[in-house]
Parts: structure tokens; C-alpha cells; sequence
């Protein structure tokens, strides 16, 4: 790779977005021209770098080449009077402008990016709106890649996008600085939104597999991103630990022909070591901030997952503790139902069941409270209700994948339940 | 003489690397690596994790524990080479080859003065 390079050049346009584009959004505060002018600059940079090589700093390059056509764009448009004297004075791109840029935009780099993930996931729009709006501005994800991802045609994907902009466009987001507390509901938001998109990469498979990896990395490359602007913040380090940890086991989920490959049966070699690494120096991190939170605890459970060499290694005493403060931050009836798999790891499978039976009203229509329910009875050898409980699993998967996973699932329970010498299918 | 060869780069570029050009400059790395190695010029290497893994303490008193990098920089120190070179010139030499394997960012070039190779970490 050369610097001149079309994939230096990628790779020089893809980091520099967020920046560029999120401080172009606060000079034009619209997310259509912003993203045009951001467009624009891009295509300059590829004609230009190759020539000139490439600038020192190509966020600021492209947030004055990027403003410069903003302006040009406007003013033929509109048919506006020349702009005063200063603005003409950056429109050159030596480095003295690159500095200019810097002063102009270091200052609000947080902001700006903070602002721009924010409109992205929007309270208005709906999260398939949210994702699909963030790939597009702020990773620069083409409509075409994404539509992939979903599994939708382009012009349906195309037209998601253009309707979420139309919403944000009449949302009225706040441009000021804003304060800490809305600093921090901004942030929450933001995180929830890369979760989603990590969530989106985690469950592929098949033909999509290597797009979805992608939206996996590119979730990483964000929470990352958000980390280096609030370092100190603990449950932003969990959520980056969390996606890394899971991440980490991306070449061992699925086998040659695609299907998932359950926690006990991977092949642990094939975990990403430096991917855990840094998961679990984060997690460290977190912890030593005594502010615990969703993404810290889960990340915590993907740790100690993480640090078994063998399955038979995993501190289930520990897990069960940690989804026991998850029940109490979040409580949810999904959260009680993992918590009820370590359970049985600790305490047996009647303490388990004892555990989720109480769910039943709640997770009547949900397909893994029955596939848990029927392994806890096929431990104790409620063999009859077991087999009413898978059938009742496989009845709510709601895609073939689903029902794929979930029987395959079921077979592994069904096996590792049975006494040692009973045969199989008796 | 033994120099201390720093990596800086921006992290956020390196990590816009897809897996493939991240494979493929570690690989020339490694061929400019072997060469100095085969001529016993190579000491310690190191990568190191991204500087949201970093932690910073000042050594006041109490220590301070601070979240982050030391310094708040553009491009940040990623990693690191110990090679020994007769001089500036060798030491310009070697970092100018490393430099076309992996471009942009900057190396600084430091003379170390004391060198312990420890040894018991594998």
C-alpha cells in the first residue's frame, strides 16, 4: 500500500469522515448538503492526493474543500452576494489553511461527531431507520452495501434513508454545545445505536456473512471512535470491551457451511486473542470507575466466557452472579432466562427451572424460554414435558435460521442431557 | 549503537484499515524485519493496542489515574522497534525502509541510553 494508493486513499477518506462531515453539518445544518459537500471534497481528494500527495491532515483538507464547494453550491443556487473578504482567504489549501481548519474545527471535534451520530439515532426514528441513516453518513457505507446487509433492494434501502433524513431534516436538532446532562443522554443514545448495528453483523450468516462482518467491525470502529472523545467514560469502555469480546469469536460461530456453532462446541484456538486483549484491558479499565452499567456487566460475562480455555473452565458461579446485577439495572425477563442457564451450571436444573417458571405469562410466545425449559426438564428427566417444550420452541421460530439454530440447539441439549450409556432416540 | 524507532500514526486511519491492508503491511514489515534480524541488528518489537486501552498515571502525590493517553495528539505512538545502528545515518536508513512498507505518520528516532532485555516474558 502507497500513499498515492486507491485503498490508502479509501481508507484516508473513511477515518476522516465522521470529522469532516459532522463539522460541515454544523456550517450548513442540513445533512443533505453537508453530505454533498463532503462528497465533493472527496472526489477533489482523488484527483488531487494522487498528484500532490496526500495533506498532512486530510479531516481539515476535506472540511475546507468540502465547505468551499458548500458555499460555490450555494451561492449558484441561491444566487447569493459574494461572501465577505474571510471566507475568501481559506479558500486556498496550503498548509496555513490546514491550520486555519484546525482552529476553526479542533475545538468542536467532540461535538461535531457527537452531534452527528446523534441525529442518526434520532428517538424519532425508528431503529431500522437509525442504523441504516448512521452507515450511510457517518461510515459512508453505500446505499448498495447496506441495502445487502438487510436484504432489501437498493431502492427500498435508498428510500429508507431518504425518509430518515426527511424526519431528522424536521426534527429541529439542537446546534449549540450541548450541556452535560444532555451530553449524556446524547451519548446513551449513540451507544445504543452502535449495539444495534453491532447486533445487526453479529446474527450473519450464509450469504450475507462477509457484509455483516462488516457492520460488526464498523460498530467497533465507532465505539472506538466515541471512546477516544470520552475516554472516561466507563460504559463506553464496556460497550467497545463488550462488541470486541463477541467479535473476537467471529471465526469460530459458524462452520463450513455456514450454520452456528454454540459457545461449547467452538473451536477456541481460532478466537481472536488480540481482539480479547483489548476487551479485557477496557473492562479493567471500567471497572475501576465504581459506576456499573448494562454494557460493563455484559461485557464482564463475555470476559469471563472469554478467559475459559474449555468450556468446563467458565466461572458459571460468577456469570450467575453478574446477570443477577443485571436483573437489577435492567430487569427483564430475558435477562433472568440467561441468568437461569448459569444457574443450572451452579446450582442444577431444578433451581433453574424453579427460576423461570414464573417468566411462563411473559415469555409465552418466545421461542428460547422453551428451549431452555425443555433442557431443564430433559436434566431431570422429565423426558414427556421436555419434548412438549421443543415442540412448542421450534412452533415460535419465526425464520427458517431461527428454527435451524433453535433445533440444532435443541439436538446438542437433548444429547448432553442423556445419562451416559442410554442410546440415543430412547 | 541502540535506537529506539517510535511509530506514530493516526489510529483512526490505521483502524479504517480493512483486514486485508492491515495483513499486507504487517507482511512487508515483516520482510524488512527479517533482514535486520538476520544481520543481528533487531532487538524488541512491539504493537501496541489502541490508546483507548491506555491508562496514564501522574506521578503526583497521591498518583493520578487518568484515563486515555499521556499526550492528546494527532497522530499517537503505536508502537515501537529497538535496532542497532552504527549511527544516525544507518538508524535514518532503517526507519526510511520500515516507512515504505507501512506509509504516512511519522517515526521518531531515539538513541537509547541504557537497554535491559529482561528476558522472562515470552
Amino acid at each position: 500500500m502507497s500513499e498515492t494508493d486507491a485503498a490508502w486513499i479509501d481508507a484516508a477518506l473513511t477515518s476522516a469522515r465522521p470529522q469532516a462531515v459532522g463539522a460541515l453539518l454544523r456550517y450548513f445544518r442540513n445533512l443533505d448538503t453537508a453530505e454533498e459537500a463532503f462528497q465533493n471534497a472527496s472526489l477533489r481528494a482523488l484527483k488531487s492526493w494522487p498528484q500532490n500527495g496526500p495533506p498532512r491532515d486530510p479531516a481539515a483538507w476535506l472540511i475546507m474543500v468540502g465547505r468551499n464547494a458548500g458555499i460555490d453550491e450555494a451561492r449558484r443556487t441561491r444566487r447569493q452576494q459574494p461572501l465577505p473578504e474571510d471566507d475568501q482567504a481559506i479558500s486556498d489549501l496550503d498548509d496555513a489553511e490546514s491550520e486555519i481548519a484546525e482552529r476553526l474545527d479542533g475545538s468542536h471535534y467532540r461535538d461535531d461527531i457527537l452531534r452527528l451520530m446523534f441525529i442518526c439515532c434520532h428517538p424519532d426514528l425508528p431503529p431500522t431507520q437509525q442504523i441504516a441513516l448512521a452507515l450511510r453518513i457517518v461510515s459512508g457505507l453505500s446505499v448498495k452495501q447496506i441495502a445487502r446487509a438487510f436484504l432489501v433492494s437498493e431502492a427500498a434501502m435508498e428510500q429508507r434513508i431518504t425518509r430518515a433524513k426527511a424526519r431528522v431534516a424536521g426534527a429541529n436538532v439542537p446546534f449549540e454545545t450541548p450541556g452535560a446532562v444532555e451530553r449524556s443522554e446524547r451519548l446513551a443514545a449513540v451507544a445504543a445505536m452502535i449495539y444495534l448495528i453491532f447486533n445487526e453483523g453479529y446474527s450473519a450468516s450464509g450469504d450475507t456473512a462477509e457484509i455483516r462482518t462488516r457492520l460488526s467491525e464498523e460498530a467497533i470502529r465507532l465505539a472506538r471512535l466515541l471512546l477516544r472523545l470520552f475516554p472516561g467514560e466507563p460504559e463506553i469502555m464496556g460497550l467497545t470491551a463488550l462488541l470486541l469480546l463477541q467479535h473476537a469469536r467471529a471465526d469460530a460461530r459458524f462452520d463450513a457451511q455456514g450454520d452456528l456453532i454454540l459457545l461449547d462446541d467452538q473451536d477456541r484456538t481460532l478466537w481472536n486473542q488480540k481482539l480479547i486483549a483489548e476487551g479485557l484491558a477496557l473492562i479493567d479499565k471500567a471497572m475501576r470507575h465504581r459506576r456499573s452499567g448494562t454494557y460493563q456487566i455484559q461485557a464482564a460475562i463475555a470476559a469471563l466466557h472469554a478467559r475459559a480455555a474449555r468450556p468446563e473452565d467458565t466461572d458459571w458461579q460468577q456469570i450467575d452472579l453478574l446477570y443477577g446485577a443485571l436483573e437489577v439495572v435492567q430487569p427483564s425477563p430475558v435477562v433472568t432466562l440467561n441468568r437461569a442457564v448459569a444457574v443450572s451450571k451452579v446450582r442444577g436444573p431444578q433451581a433453574a427451572l424453579d427460576m423461570i417458571e414464573p417468566l411462563a405469562p411473559r415469555l409465552s410466545n418466545y421461542f428460547h424460554f422453551f428451549g431452555v425449559r425443555g433442557a431443564f426438564l430433559m436434566q431431570l428427566d422429565r423426558n414427556e414435558e421436555a419434548r412438549v417444550a421443543f415442540d412448542r420452541a421450534i412452533a415460535l421460530a419465526n425464520t427458517s435460521a431461527e428454527a435451524a439454530h433453535i433445533r440444532m440447539h435443541l439436538d446438542r441439549l437433548m444429547r448432553d442431557s442423556k445419562p451416559p450409556g442410554k442410546k440415543a432416540g430412547t | 549503537m541502540l535506537y529506539a524507532i517510535l511509530c506514530y500514526h493516526d489510529e483512526d486511519f490505521v483502524g479504517s484499515w480493512s483486514k486485508e491492508q492491515d495483513a499486507a503491511v504487517m507482511k512487508k514489515l515483516a520482510a524488512v524485519q527479517e533482514k535486520l534480524a538476520s544481520q543481528g541488528r533487531l532487538g524488541p518489537v512491539a504493537r501496541l493496542l489502541p490508546t483507548t486501552a491506555a491508562t496514564t498515571l501522574r506521578k503526583e502525590n497521591p498518583p493520578l489515574v487518568l484515563d486515555g493517553p499521556y499526550a492528546e495528539t494527532k497522530e499517537q505512538l503505536l508502537g515501537f522497534y529497538l535496532v542497532d545502528c552504527q549511527n544516525l545515518d544507518e538508524a535514518l536508513e532503517t526507519a526510511k525502509e520500515l516507512g515504505a512498507a507501512n506509509p504516512g505518520g511519522a517515526y521518531e528516532i531515539r538513541p537509547v541510553g541504557m537497554f535491559a532485555p529482561g528476558g522472562a516474558v515470552k
